[in-house]
């Protein structure tokens, strides 16, 4: 199917099926009761799991396949995002020109930064991508306000000029962000029973561009591109020694994920048009590390689900609180009830970082090839004891799936 | 006609001369091995053919071409492949992976990008490197990871990549070394095999055994200089030879 | 002129600081060859030891004050920290005061008592993984010891006075010639200042003078050869990894007067700190060392106004810059070695 071979659509068709579906799978709990808490299924979510999605994607394509560790990568999301705003403020508040643009801006920006970055390799180029990142982000919160608007973010306004739309509605407002007409903002709604869904507009495109992604990024794994890519991750100089040039693939992967950063800020702006200096910070770059590693640096599947599970986890473990605990753990005596809250306490609620750096750490010792690594793991160890004997684990390298 | 034309090469580390006025003719089409004690100045030379080093002073031609102040990668499109001392190879890419990246460099160029062609589809090429692959006798482990291969089978990889380039000129650097006697001489054979296709060879070895097997012609380099060139049969005798290596100590 | 030495002056504490973290780092990456993005965090561990400190010095009790009584005429009920019924109220006062400079021998045992743990436990198993291994899994425990800060001591920032005596600032220019008030500088920096300088002298004569020192740096310049004499480099590099997360909470502690300690601190310090580390030059501890110093009064030099006017943010960016400039020009850093991390 579109020029993938048959486990690769596999694996397509799956992430379709699960992104359009989302909407049901995500909330499987019904209103009300004990366990709604637990329901994903709400827009801002399933938009966010499908943004972060596509910048993990891109950082894999760098991080996954030619080992360059980037410290700064927010800076180009920062970018797309104040592109985008801008795009919205002069031109329309149609989402395709601001996210095009986000990307053609982050894009040139990854490229600047990128053919300075790759003089150097290691922690070097760790370095000097953080240093980038935090130049850009100082700047914006200083020297670019007029530009960025400083530590108020910058935003839409009824005074925009809006050349190809209208500065504000009929009724004074500021025009909401659309795709051809279809509010970003509109959602259906469905009652099932105890259930309730809700179809959300700018989810479904936030999914449609992030499934585009994922495709093209299957497409790059599978091409003699990216097998280049991964030849500079594993030995550089054989690399040269064999008559390729290293550079121009390295920066190539930089100013795609690069681009990819981009997209994901647009489509930030898209969802809610606004942009702060605070996406540029550099732990805004280092979620992107963890969401990457924690998925399985160098797999398809991996960045997607290490953002959902980040994003995931963020949202509900921080809505947990002692009061919800109590709930959970009525069943106990007193004492020991009180007991086990207070040791929950600190991973939940506010606390919620301690647990995702615990989760990191975990991860990075036990699982280096991420959570893939662990289904890979549990799949082979449950397919010995269905089968018996019948074939050998399959030691295909960590890009097979 | 010389293929390979070194002329007047000096290099200097610091205060040490590791290449005196080295002089060096290659002809196409033969095996040329460079032999000495250590420390005479072998890796340096070799180094200066393939862009790793730069000499000092002096002219080192490929084909008509000079190899100085060009990139390695483009002293490999000219048609120069190596194989080093400690094998250079992708660990974490499967053997076939490994071979199939040399022929796309030779195919494609140094920088080469279609993100929406796919390996699978390059049938051809994929049954080029297979085939090189049974030529050095690794095709049962084409889809293994190459960095669990065994030090001599990393080796003979190493020589697939190359080979598969289909290079005009081959520098190998040790090609035996560590090897037991039976993967010696199987190497043998190899590099016997490749030199009847006409591929021009230059060997480092210390294993005398290999070079006599192998060269139509023999350098001698001791103290950065070149002190004998002949075929093999007048080196063996000669006493300038013995001298080099046993320091003047005449047997 | 005089306002060249205010700048310089103001440039050596900050100085100081990112010297003493940069050492830590620097060491660590040289003998163990291990890239620690936790070292802000024990910077920040150290800060939090002199607030531990101080908070227990000044745990009190209530008693009854028979002397005193409140409006109606009821005895009044106040807290008296313990340490004033111990060494009577004067000594006790005095000694809650100085309770930062103290905590140095409070912070010198849980400093080293953590490097060692984390050596043991944790490090020690990433010697032979990628260094971005390495980053990863010390960046996840950076997370999780500043959240376990954020835990016990909430997310605001806790006020830590200096003692009384080193409150205010000296006339510094008065003491060299120039009009008196032009050069200001407050008591705890030239504290701290000098405090840093004799750590760096005394980490520094550690390793030149003692047989132990001497042991780690040859293991510096060649491991394995160390290793095939019969030296266990590696105690000896659990004991650095010691030595220099004792440093780093030093620094905390020491600089809590100067900025008051809160959880993610040691994120912002170990940032560029690394900065520093590279421009001095990975594995250098004299660029470490003269990186540190050489950004601090450069930073302090770009927030002048009159800089500012002609090159507006310079004072937001200027470390980043040099090091981006370093990095391209002087690929090894100001002082560093050949072939460290070079790959």
């Amino acid at each position: 199917m579109l020029g993938l071979n048959r486990k690769d659509s596999g694996l397509f068709l799956l992430v379709i099926c699960l992104t359009a579906l989302a909407p049901f799978l995500l909330n499987p709990f019904p209103e009300g009761s004990e366990l709604a808490q637990f329901n994903a299924g709400y827009p801002d979510l399933m938009q966010r799991f499908m943004i972060f999605g596509i910048f993990a994607i891109g950082f894999n394509i760098l991080f996954g396949l030619t080992g360059y560790l980037s410290f700064g990568h927010a800076a180009f999301l920062g970018v797309g995002s104040y592109a985008g705003v801008w795009m919205m403020k002069l031109l329309t508040v149609n989402v395709v020109p601001a996210i095009i643009m986000s990307v053609i801006v982050a894009g040139l920006f990854s490229l600047v930064v990128g053919f300075i970055s790759l003089r150097r390799s290691g922690i070097y180029f760790s370095i000097l991508t953080l240093a980038f990142a935090q130049m850009s982000f100082a700047l914006a919160y200083s020297v670019l306000t007029p530009i960025t608007n400083g530590e108020t973010g910058l935003q839409l306004s009824l005074n925009d000029p809006r050349i190809l739309g209208i500065s504000q509605t009929v009724d004074g407002s500021i025009p909401a962000a659309n795709f051809f007409g279809i509010e970003m903002r509109d959602s259906l709604e469905l009652a099932m029973g105890g259930w309730l869904f809700t179809f959300n507009a700018g989810y479904y495109l936030a999914a449609i561009v992030m499934l585009i992604s994922f495709y093209i990024a299957i497409r790059i794994f599978r091409s003699p591109f990216g097998m280049m890519l991964r030849a500079v991750k594993s030995n550089q100089q054989r690399m040269s020694y064999t008559g390729l040039n290293t550079r121009p693939y390295a920066l190539t992967a930089f100013v795609i994920s690069g681009m990819y950063a981009g997209l994901a800020g647009g489509l930030m702006v898209a969802m809610d048009p606004l942009a702060g200096a605070e996406r540029m910070y550099w732990t805004a770059s280092g979620e992107v590390v963890l969401m990457t590693i924690l998925g399985g640096a160098g797999t398809l599947l991996g960045p997607i689900i290490g953002a959902s599970a980040i994003k995931y986890f963020e949202n509900i473990f921080s809505k947990i609180n002692d009061t919800v605990l109590h709930g959970w753990f009525s069943f106990m005596p007193d004492g020991l009830q009180d007991f086990v809250v207070a040791i929950i306490h600190p991973f939940i609620g506010k606390g919620w970082h301690l647990t995702l750096g615990l989760m990191f750490m975990l991860v990075v010792i036990f699982l280096p090839g991420g959570l893939m690594e662990g289904i890979n793991r549990l799949r082979i160890w449950f397919g010995k004891r269905i089968n018996g004997r019948q074939q050998a684990p399959d030691h295909a390298p960590a890009t097979s799936s | 006609m010389s293929i390979l034309e070194v002329n007047n090469v000096n290099k200097n580390f610091g205060g040490l001369k590791a290449l005196n006025n080295v002089n060096l003719q290659v002809e196409a089409g033969t095996v040329h091995a460079i032999i000495g004690p250590n420390g005479a100045g072998k890796s340096t030379l070799l180094n200066c053919f393939v862009g790793r080093l730069e000499p000092d002073t002096g002219s080192v031609t490929f084909d008509g071409e000079s190899l100085l102040g060009i990139k390695p990668f483009q002293i490999n499109q000219l048609g120069v492949s190596r194989v080093f001392q400690t094998p250079e190879i992708f660990g974490a890419l499967t053997l076939i992976e490994n071979v199939m990246i040399p022929a796309f460099a030779k195919r494609d160029g140094a920088f080469h990008m279609e993100p929406w062609r796919s390996v699978g589809s390059e049938a051809g090429l994929h049954e080029q490197a297979m085939e090189m692959l049974s030529d050095v006798g690794l095709d049962a482990k084409a889809d293994e990871l190459a960095g669990q291969l065994s030090r001599g089978d990393k080796r003979r990889l190493e020589l697939a990549m190359c080979l598969v380039q289909d290079p005009k000129l081959l520098l190998l650097d040790e090609p035996t070394a560590g090897m037991s006697r039976g993967d010696t001489n199987n190497t043998i054979d190899l590099m016997k095999r490749i030199a009847q296709r006409g591929v021009t060879m230059v060997v480092i070895e210390h294993d005398m055994h290999v070079v006599f097997s192998l060269a139509e012609k023999i350098s001698v380099l001791a103290q950065g200089t070149v002190i004998v060139e002949d075929v093999p049969e007048k080196i063996k005798g000669d006493p300038r030879v013995q001298d080099a290596y046993l320091g003047g100590a005449h047997l | 002129m005089d306002a060249i030495i205010l700048q310089i002056l103001n440039g050596l504490d900050k100085g100081s600081a990112y010297a003493l973290i940069a050492l830590g780092l620097t060491l660590i990456f040289g003998t163990l060859g291990v890239v620690n993005f936790a070292h802000g965090a024990l910077f920040m561990i150290g800060a939090f030891c002199a607030v531990t400190l101080n908070r227990l010095l000044s745990l009190s009790h209530e008693v009854v004050d028979e002397t005193r009584t409140d409006f109606l005429g009821n005895p009044l009920r106040v807290d008296v920290p313990y340490v004033y019924e111990w060494f009577g109220p004067d000594v006790g006062a005095t000694i809650i005061d100085w309770s930062v400079p103290l905590a140095i021998l409070f912070a010198i045992p849980i400093m080293v008592l953590i490097g060692l743990a984390m050596e043991r436990g944790l490090i020690k198993h990433f010697y032979k993984r990628p260094h971005a291994d390495q980053i990863l899994v010390t960046f996840g425990l950076a997370i999780v010891l500043q959240e376990i800060i954020k835990a016990f001591y909430g997310a605001n920032p806790i006020p830590t006075p200096a003692p009384e005596a080193f409150v205010g600032s000296f006339d510094f220019g008065a003491l060299i010639g120039f009009d008196p008030q032009t050069i200001m500088y407050p008591y705890w920096r030239l504290v701290y200042f000098s405090f840093a300088i004799l750590i760096i002298g005394a980490v520094f004569a550690f390793l030149r003078y003692t047989t132990f020192g001497m042991v780690v740096r040859a293991g510096m310049a060649d491991r394995e050869t160390v290793g095939l004499l019969g030296i266990n480099i590696d105690r000896r590099f659990t004991i650095m990894f010691a030595i220099a997360a004792c440093v780093a909470g030093l620094a905390g502690v020491m600089y809590t007067p100067i900025l008051s300690p809160n959880y993610n601190m040691g994120m912002n310090f170990l940032v560029l700190s690394f900065v520093v580390v590279v421009v001095g030059g990975m594995g250098s501890l004299p660029g470490a060392v003269a990186a540190g110093f050489l950004l601090g009064i450069l930073e302090s030099f770009a927030s002048r106004a009159e800089v500012i006017d002609i090159i507006p943010g310079i004072n937001q960016v200027i470390i980043y810059l040099v090091a981006i400039i370093v990095l391209l020009t002087r690929p090894r850093g100001l002082l560093g070695r050949k072939g460290v991390m070079e790959e």
